[in-house]
């Protein structure tokens, strides 16, 4: 129906009172949409030290129901899992997406976990996944969709581990942004938005019935992350 | 859905009359104020937020042709489809070609106000496609056959018990003695009922909270996932949203969405928010292989340059129901339409029409609470008295009330005059209620009358007893 789009448009127009080759007006907005002007940044997590942010996340996610633990480095992180596991008494039984990020951890150390690598099914109880970023500011991950990390792994499995380095902690969803158009510029050259984009704040919940919230209502029930502190070996 | 605005009296009525929908009124109005309130206190840059939120909406609205096609050329670059419909049934025979095409069955749905408006669920069904909503609260109103009281908390207008009786007698394939009075349980059942659902499902269909012009991308904000396994796990992804939802890059959409998750529900931030460009790349190995928006004009365009093109900054985050003492009375059923409270009452008469709509810029106290809690600085009261002007211009009032407002009018124009009626009205009235202090019932006053006394004046009228105290003083 490319009418509807001509009578919408010229709605529009006619209401701006705006003709259809109105030069500054285009050029405005072109600038306005190249330029990525930050608007006002809450100074919560600014004008914190890089340590003081992982900490700040940390807080914040947790007080939204999400459990943290601390590793010193990826070796650290198939015991922490295996705790995890016992202590919800859950499976040894882990889907992870292929994602490199996490291809150098030593699973070998903890034989008992049953690995699966690839895009979780309605049956996985388990999944671990990496992060692109940790926004410090409200304790959100930020996730992204690509042929490594499938989307549904962040949704389908009922407990959700995600695994965080302290150097992807940014301070801002702005600082997010921005280290997401430079990945993308060192790629191919120029930026291409991802499929998907996830900020995760917390396990899933809802609050539907009499405004009390009760976690775990489609997406998982659980949500644990496990901040790294060392930096990449690489 | 068929409007029934028109009767706003008659279902504030029953509203007020209704035990289950005060009980769950009340736990409305002790939550959500002060959770926002709360959420405000821990933001010390709120109050600047607002102000760009609201400059950047009206940035948006003053090249809003410019922004949709910008976002229009991404989303096809990325391999996405997006269609125009300038009103519901365009917008109805968008969605269903597209449900067609795609051979569906069944159809999942994420929460959307605009799927509401264009009343797609009873249009897909009439096509022998099954439309199934996956948010609690949708959900539950789904069963129930009844449409959201709240933009944000569609089945708040109904207590536990309720929830329960319906998955009562909509679950029969399950065991009648399994225990369903706790809110947990209800969740449970309905995530184990919806999960194969989501799996199973052809087409997902989800709303748009914003439009990212510089992306071209969609936003969901959910707590629940349930949006994100609509979108995701099925073949086909259908945005169904509206030409006003559009911000320029990721920065502005960052402010608003500061502002949107604290005014709503007083949250830091949603739990998920997902921001969706086009459908699955090469190498995927998830994600829709079709990707379609549908942006649906439907009266918007009308209000751009006129005194309600303000409403259009709307973000709905509901702030404004929950501040709001009439909808805190009647809940968002009596507005009769898609829509209720204070935005309700102001984007719905442009909708559907003043003639069947024009009482709901009536149901206000001018308190002006919505204006001061709104994200988006909207001028709510304002544009409510722009409609109450519309209605009378255009003779929709009963001629009683249109006499009463006149002959006011005519008084109030002659302060002599007035001064001298309303001597005899509070002197008359002053020594007839003397005894009791109140009146059961009074000639031409049975409105307020039936419901509640009518306290007798002291017999004199403020402006004689301010005289009398200045002359005291003197």
């Amino acid at each position: 129906m490319a009418d509807s789009r001509d009578r919408v448009l010229g709605n529009l127009r006619r209401a701006l009172r705006r003709g259809t080759a109105d030069d500054t007006a285009a050029v405005t907005v072109r600038e306005r949409l190249a330029e990525h002007r930050p608007n006002t940044i809450p100074a919560r997590a600014t004008e914190l030290s890089p340590d003081a942010q992982v900490d700040l996340f940390e807080t914040m996610a947790e007080e939204v129901s999400a459990t943290v633990a601390r590793v010193a480095s990826l070796r650290d992180v198939p015991g922490a899992v295996a705790d995890y596991l016992a202590q919800h008494n859950l499976p040894a039984q882990l889907v992870l997406t292929p994602d490199p990020q996490l291809a150098a951890i030593p699973w070998d150390e903890r034989p008992t976990i049953a690995l699966r690598e690839g895009i979780a099914g309605a049956d996985d109880l388990v999944g671990m996944t990496g992060a692109f970023a940790g926004v410090a500011e409200t304790g959100t991950l930020m996730l992204i969709s690509g042929p490594d990390s499938p989307t549904r792994n962040n949704f389908l499995p009922d407990n959700h581990i995600v695994v965080l380095r302290a150097e992807q902690v940014v301070p801002t969803y702005e600082e997010g942004w921005n280290r997401l158009r430079a990945l993308k510029t060192l790629t191919d050259g120029k930026f291409t938005m991802p499929r998907t984009v996830n900020f995760i704040t917390g396990p899933s919940r809802t609050a539907d019935i009499e405004l009390k919230i009760e976690l775990g209502a489609h997406g998982p029930r659980r949500l644990h992350i496990l901040i790294v502190d060392d930096p990449p070996s690489d | 859905m068929q409007a029934t605005s028109h009767a706003f009296k008659e279902n504030a009525h029953r509203a007020l009359g209704d035990r289950n929908l005060q009980t769950a009124l009340g736990i409305v109005k002790r939550n959500f104020a002060g959770q926002r309130t709360a959420a405000v206190a821990r933001m010390p840059e709120f109050e600047r937020l607002r102000d760009e939120g609201r400059d950047i909406k009206n940035h948006v609205l003053q090249h809003l042709d410019l922004y949709l096609e910008a976002f229009e050329q991404k989303v096809v670059g990325l391999g996405g489809k997006v269609y125009w419909a300038a009103d519901a049934a365009e917008a109805r025979d968008h969605v269903l070609a597209i449900c067609r095409a795609a051979g569906a069955k069944t159809v999942t749905k994420g929460k959307s106000m605009i799927a509401e408006e264009i009343g797609i669920n009873d249009h897909l069904e009439q096509h022998g496609i099954a439309p199934i909503e996956t948010d609690l609260g949708e959900y539950i109103i789904q069963l129930r056959r009844e449409t959201p009281s709240h933009i944000i908390a569609p089945a708040i207008h109904l207590i536990k018990g309720q929830v329960e009786e319906t998955f009562r007698e909509a679950h029969t394939q399950l065991d009648p003695a399994r225990p369903l009075a706790e809110a947990r349980q209800l969740c449970d059942e309905a995530r184990a009922l919806l999960r194969p659902k989501f799996l199973a499902a052809d087409v997902g269909i989800t709303g748009a909270n914003f439009l990212v012009a510089e992306t071209g991308s969609s936003i969901i904000v959910t707590n629940e996932g349930n949006g994100d396994l609509t979108q995701n796990l099925t073949r086909v992804h259908i945005v169904l949203t509206s030409i006003e939802k559009i911000v320029p890059t990721l920065e502005d959409v960052s402010t608003l969405l500061r502002l949107l998750a604290r005014s709503a529900t007083g949250q830091e931030f949603s739990t998920y928010t997902t921001v969706s460009s086009g459908p699955r790349r090469a190498g995927d190995t998830d994600g829709p292989e079709e990707y379609h928006v549908v942006l649906l004009d439907n009266g918007r365009s009308a209000m751009l340059g006129t005194e309600f093109q303000d409403i259009l900054r709307c973000i709905r985050c509901g702030a404004c129901f929950n501040h709001c003492p009439v909808y805190g009375s009647v809940g968002g059923h009596a507005y009769g339409w898609v829509y209720g409270g204070p935005m309700g009452s102001v984007l719905t008469p442009q909708l559907i029409g003043v003639k069947e709509a024009g009482n709901l810029p009536n149901a206000s106290t001018f308190c002006g609470r919505c204006e001061s809690v709104c994200p988006m600085r909207i001028p709510l009261p304002k544009m409510m008295r722009h409609w109450r002007e519309r209605e009378f211009e255009r003779h929709l009032q009963p001629s009683v009330y249109r006499a009463g407002l006149k002959a006011w009018a005519f008084l109030a124009r002659n302060p002599p005059l007035y001064r001298f009626v309303t001597e005899i009205g509070a002197a008359v009235l002053g020594w007839t209620g003397r005894s009791r202090g109140r009146f059961r019932a009074l000639p031409l006053a049975q409105g307020w009358t039936n419901d509640r006394d009518m306290p007798a004046p002291e017999g004199k009228t403020f402006m004689a007893l301010w005289a009398e105290r200045q002359k005291r003083r003197a």
